[in-house]
């Protein structure tokens, strides 16, 4: 006869300490979540919560100070970039990074992102992409797909009008100053441990002095593509995945073979 | 310390160092170029922070993150990137950031010229970001004020958790006079318990120009409004010349004021019971004195180098069917003396009109004329 042993009790999944203890305010299904968890889990492994500023954008992550349990700033739409480096050129030994969505990055903050990437300004970039404006309710944003619907380009992107999808990480890429520069997805299991590894990997470089990182994310937006959570899933995979390759754009030689 | 021959905008670049100023963020822009170039090799001498922003939009920013920090922080500029820094000023503005910014005015609009002007006055005494909010504005007339009041400048943006402008103009920045720098004050290094530094052994803090309740940024504004109503109430600055029996009072800032005592000075040699009123603090405003002026004057001549700005601030505070008259001189055009000296015999023979119609009448008689 087998006697019933109750099984040892083991904790799988707990909330990061760097994460604050409130319901997100992010829609059903949109991957912000997964981000935030996955930074502040990495912050977590690395020990740095207490050492660490964000930089808050404009757009649906504006409240992630929120939602972070460590020191946090807010930036104008797009200069969070120019805001890290006022706060890393004075407090050089503090871990900075920003957290920006598509439209504040690659539209309103294209000068500021590349300059920080041309100065190799010691900072971390998290770049949230779903190819659309959030917050102001699905305009079309310079990720927007060729032929993709928004509020602005409600018969889809036309190319010839409206110009082309920016790919940022292949650009930011070319720059001298950038010391890891990657695209990861987080539209399934496999692929959100991928985009956790290169979260650690970005603010390794920075821990060693490397120069800028930035890890690109892509992301979904359920209620703005109007489709449900799970279909935004595969909808990413299809369409996104084509024109958004995941791949590692530049690597620092020092930080190949990393283990952690 | 002596006195020395000083370059303006050497001058305020190197009394900021001397304030101890920690993180300058600055972008080239005439006529304030040498205190981003001073600063570009004195900052990193004292392993300070500085850098040259890939536009004044950015610099600001990086101001915005470094006052973060509770460190002290300043950006310089002239008019049109003193423009573009408007965002960033509100959103420091809405964080209640001490934050110094120097900006030496010139010709405009648009890109103008190079030459000397006055005619940022709205654009800064009266906000010019959006949103509800007062910054403390200081008008130097002469390099050791420059020195002075950037000094000054310091410690009254942290005293009040304010942006603070000192309002130059080209002739301020580029002339050479004596002048004397204030000792070295050391750098500080406490941190207010607001600032945001990473949280050692603390709770995790940030600021934010957000209050998403229309609610919490009522209480937000009001707090900023009476933070503003102590600065009114403590910081006014002004200076007089001749008023014990002045008829013709004089008013002017800055480069404008400082010529305007040179015509206040011929005027009484003439025999014209002439005097002048300077303002130093332009925001806030010295109103309560323009008043009390007014009740003994028996006229005012505002003279600005623009079309009347400080002129409607004067009309407001001197509450007063007095005459004010106005002369003014734009586009980067600098008054002469004795075009100043001409209105003020002008206006002790003249049977002057309060219509309030000053700058009208200024316009109609206004020739304009090579310097």
């Amino acid at each position: 006869m087998d006697t019933l042993v109750k099984p040892e009790s083991q904790t799988v999944y707990i909330r990061p300490s760097s994460l604050t203890d409130v319901s997100m305010h992010y829609c059903p299904g949109c991957t912000h979540g997964i981000a935030h968890r996955l930074i502040a889990e990495v912050m977590d492994e690395m020990e740095i919560r207490e050492q660490t500023i964000g930089v808050a954008p404009v757009g649906c992550s504006v409240f992630a100070y929120n939602y972070f349990n460590c020191d946090f700033v807010e930036a104008a739409h797009g200069r969070a970039p120019a805001m890290a480096t006022g706060v890393k050129r004075v407090l050089p030994d503090r871990i900075v990074f920003t957290y920006q969505g598509d439209g504040d990055l690659a539209s309103i903050g294209m000068g500021e992102i590349m300059h920080a990437a041309g100065r190799g300004e010691n900072i971390s970039v998290f770049f949230l992409n779903n190819a659309i404006y959030g917050m102001t309710g699905g305009q079309m944003a310079p990720t927007t797909l060729p032929g993709q619907k928004t509020t602005s380009s409600p018969d889809g992107r036309d190319v010839e009008s409206m110009g082309f999808p920016l790919r940022m990480s292949e650009v930011i890429s070319k720059m001298e100053g950038a010391s890891y520069v990657v695209r990861r997805s987080l539209h399934d299991p496999k692929n959100i441990r991928l985009a956790k590894k290169a979260i650690r990997t970005a603010f390794e470089a920075q821990r060693r002095g490397m120069g800028f990182s930035m890890v690109e994310l892509l992301s979904t937006c359920p209620t703005n593509w109007g489709i449900t959570p799970v279909e935004s899933l595969t909808w990413l995979e299809q369409h996104m995945l084509p024109v958004y390759p995941i791949d590692d754009f530049k690597v620092h030689p020092g930080l190949v073979g990393l283990k952690f | 310390m002596t006195r020395e021959l000083l370059e303006g905008n050497f001058a305020m670049a190197e009394a900021a160092v001397r304030a101890g100023v920690e993180a300058y963020f600055g972008y080239p822009i005439t006529p304030q170029t040498e205190i981003l170039e001073w600063m570009s090799h004195r900052m990193p001498e004292l392993g300070r922070a500085f850098l040259q922003a890939e536009s004044e939009v950015a610099a600001v920013n990086m101001v915005y993150g470094a006052a973060c920090t509770g460190a002290r922080v300043m950006t310089s500029s002239s008019s049109p990137g003193v423009s573009l820094m408007m965002e960033g000023l509100s959103y420091i503005a809405g964080t209640e950031l001490p934050v110094v910014m120097i900006d030496v005015m010139r010709g405009g609009p648009g890109l103008g010229n190079i030459a000397p002007a006055q005619a940022d006055y709205n654009q800064i005494v009266h906000g010019g970001g959006h949103g509800d909010y007062h910054p403390i504005v200081l008008a130097p007339a002469n390099v050791q004020e420059a020195i002075d009041l950037t000094v000054t400048a310091f410690d009254l943006a942290e005293q009040y958790r304010s942006i603070v402008v000192v309002l130059a103009d080209g002739c301020i920045g580029q002339m050479m006079e004596p002048a004397e720098l204030p000792e070295m004050r050391p750098v500080k290094t406490a941190r207010p318990n607001w600032a945001v530094t990473g949280a050692v052994g603390r709770k995790a803090r940030s600021l934010s120009s957000i209050y998403i309740k229309p609610e919490d940024e009522e209480v937000a504004n009001l707090r900023m409004l009476d933070t503003w109503f102590r600065v009114q109430e403590q910081e006014i600055r002004f200076k007089e010349y001749y008023l014990d029996d002045a008829e013709i009072v004089v008013m002017g800032f800055g480069t404008a004021g400082r010529i305007a005592l040179s015509a206040v000075r011929a005027a009484r040699a003439e025999g014209i019971k002439a005097g002048l009123f300077r303002p130093i603090t332009l925001s806030p405003f010295p109103s309560e004195r323009v008043f009390q002026i007014a009740q003994k004057a028996k006229s005012f001549l505002v003279t600005e180098m623009n079309s009347g700005m400080m002129l409607d601030d004067v009309r407001l505070a001197a509450k007063s069917r007095l005459p004010i008259e106005f002369y003014g001189r734009m586009g980067g055009m600098t008054p002469f003396p004795e075009e100043i000296l001409a209105e003020i015999r002008r206006m002790s023979t003249e049977i002057l009109s309060s219509d309030g119609n000053g700058r009208l009448r200024w316009r109609n008689r206004m020739q304009p004329s090579n310097n």
